[in-house]
């Protein structure tokens, strides 16, 4: 355990840290062998219990996707030609990545995870913002700098890692960017189930055939998410997976700003 | 190494050959085994098929507006005719047991107090509504096309449906093909008994002698080769929604 993650530093000390072009110390020293570190609490339960939710209907949502989307694989309206560029056009993904078996299946799984997928959602950002958590994840401008300076350190292009809180500035981006990729999925998802109803919201995207498109596209932006999460996961910060289904933490980062 | 983080990322890296490969393994195997493998619900169907009803329920009550039109484009964005799907359930085609327009009528009945049997003759003569819009079908693909006919409104008038009526049963010389409706989306003003599609006398291919048509439900609830028309109490089913398929279809 360091001074840093054993007692909370004020935030203005690590965000004054934070500005500094090169800050000398680190927010956690190397573990001696004095054994593991205590571990702290670092999760909140209802972040876990959201997490893992919606890890599983996230991928009952895109297997659904996929089912549905190979009933016409392509963009467009018949007789024009088909909204490019589409790697997966005239695509059929494989069984095993789809659920419901057929159209109508794939319709109704989509439709009924559809509900908790938007309700663990807003009970996940709902409890970010009662709580203030908000604070140590939200990407703001003021991390673009911070952010550059992570994504040259994970490039081995800067030594020193840089100093940081809970959440270091890359993970805000990528935490925030789920977030608004979630609202992005419901909001062209609502778009296209009723294009007609909701003229007004489909119109916004630039109509059905667009907004499918962008509901598409949002799959992907996830699947890259979730792909370079889980590898960080396990190469950066093991002892985190733990905290995710624990709530204890014995890993080398501050649990607090 | 004088950088701590690096020391521990090595560390960590060691340790990923071991234990956190071993982990990535079973992380892998599991999601592996949860992945869904083309499965269609199994036990779970029914509850899929309630929960769909929700969605219809929240569709035909909050959603849905008995006034609000859909958008309506001009001449210029209609499909190509030979690019515009058409479907039929029978097979082969030439199955399809086709009237002469002389001898064909629209039985209208039910629970209404007036049935009537209604000729194409009767039905051109009734005030028609035309529109060019976007037709949607359940599997993702969009055409625009210009659809004449009378308001299923204008007819429901005519029969003067009783106050049990809540539903609308749609049947088809098609191979039993047929559609249950609401009466809130048959009542919509676009919403529409058609017999001409862009501009000429509807063809087999599109629903001959008349077709339902509704630019505000998708493909599978507008009934084409209407034989009936009958007012009910009960929630009728439909072809494709006893499959499985959302029963409302409103977009």
């Amino acid at each position: 355990m360091t001074a840093e993650s054993a007692v909370d530093p004020p935030a203005a000390e690590v965000h004054a840290a934070d500005r500094k072009p090169a800050p000398p110390p680190e927010p956690s020293k190397p573990e001696t062998a004095a054994g593991p570190r205590p571990a702290v609490r670092r999760y909140h339960g209802i972040v876990r219990l959201t997490h893992w939710l919606n890890a599983v209907l996230l991928a009952g949502m895109v297997a659904s996707g996929l089912q549905i989307y190979s009933a016409f694989r392509h963009f467009g309206i018949r007789g024009e030609p088909y909204l490019q560029p589409n790697p997966f056009d005239g695509t059929t993904f494989p069984e095993w990545s789809r659920l419901g078996g057929w159209l109508a299946g794939g319709l109704n799984w989509h439709f009924a995870l559809a509900w908790p997928f938007v309700l663990t959602g807003l009970v996940y950002v709902g409890f970010l913002v009662a709580s203030g958590e908000w604070r140590s994840l939200l990407f703001r401008p003021r991390d673009v700098p911070a952010a550059w300076r992570m994504q040259l350190y994970y490039l081995r292009l800067r030594k020193q890692h840089p100093p940081q809180g809970k959440h270091n500035a890359l993970q805000k981006l990528a935490y925030t960017g789920a977030v608004l990729l979630g609202g992005l999925s419901l909001l062209t998802g609502f778009s296209i189930y009723k294009p007609v109803q909701l003229g007004w919201l489909t119109a916004l995207f630039g109509g059905y055939e667009l907004a499918r498109y962008w509901h598409f596209l949002a799959v992907w932006a996830f699947v890259a998410f979730v792909v370079v999460h889980v590898v960080m996961v396990f190469l950066v910060d093991p002892a985190s997976l733990r905290g995710m289904i624990t709530g204890w933490y014995r890993g080398r980062f501050p649990s607090h700003d | 190494m004088t950088d701590p983080f690096e020391r521990e990322r090595l560390t960590a890296g060691a340790a990923l050959s071991r234990r956190g490969l071993l982990r990535l393994a079973l992380l892998g195997g599991g999601a592996a085994a949860l992945s869904a493998c083309g499965w269609d619900g199994g036990p779970l169907k029914p509850l899929l098929r309630g929960v769909s009803r929700v969605n219809d329920l929240v569709g035909e009550k909050v959603l849905l507006s008995g006034s609000r039109l859909a958008r309506q484009y001009p001449l210029s964005a209609r499909t190509p005719e030979d690019a515009y799907p058409a479907y039929m359930r029978t097979r082969p085609h030439a199955a399809l047991p086709v009237p002469e327009v002389g001898e064909w009528a629209l039985e209208v009945g039910g629970l209404v107090r007036k049935p009537m049997r209604l000729t194409r003759t009767m039905l051109e003569a009734m005030p028609p509504v035309t529109y060019t819009v976007k037709h949607y079908c359940v599997e993702g693909w969009t055409a625009i096309g210009t659809w004449t006919g009378v308001p299923v409104a204008s007819v429901a008038a005519l029969v003067e449906p009783t106050d049990e009526a809540r539903f609308l049963r749609f049947d088809s010389f098609d191979s039993g093909y047929y559609n249950g409706w609401d009466l809130k989306s048959a009542y919509h003003p676009q919403t529409i008994l058609a017999y001409a599609f862009n501009d000429r006398p509807l063809d087999v291919a599109h629903g001959f002698p008349l077709r339902l048509y509704a630019p505000i439900k998708l493909g599978y609830k507008l009934t084409k080769y209407l034989t009936a028309m009958t007012f009910t109490a009960e929630r009728p089913g439909g072809y494709w929604e006893d499959k499985g398929y959302p029963w409302l279809g409103g977009i």
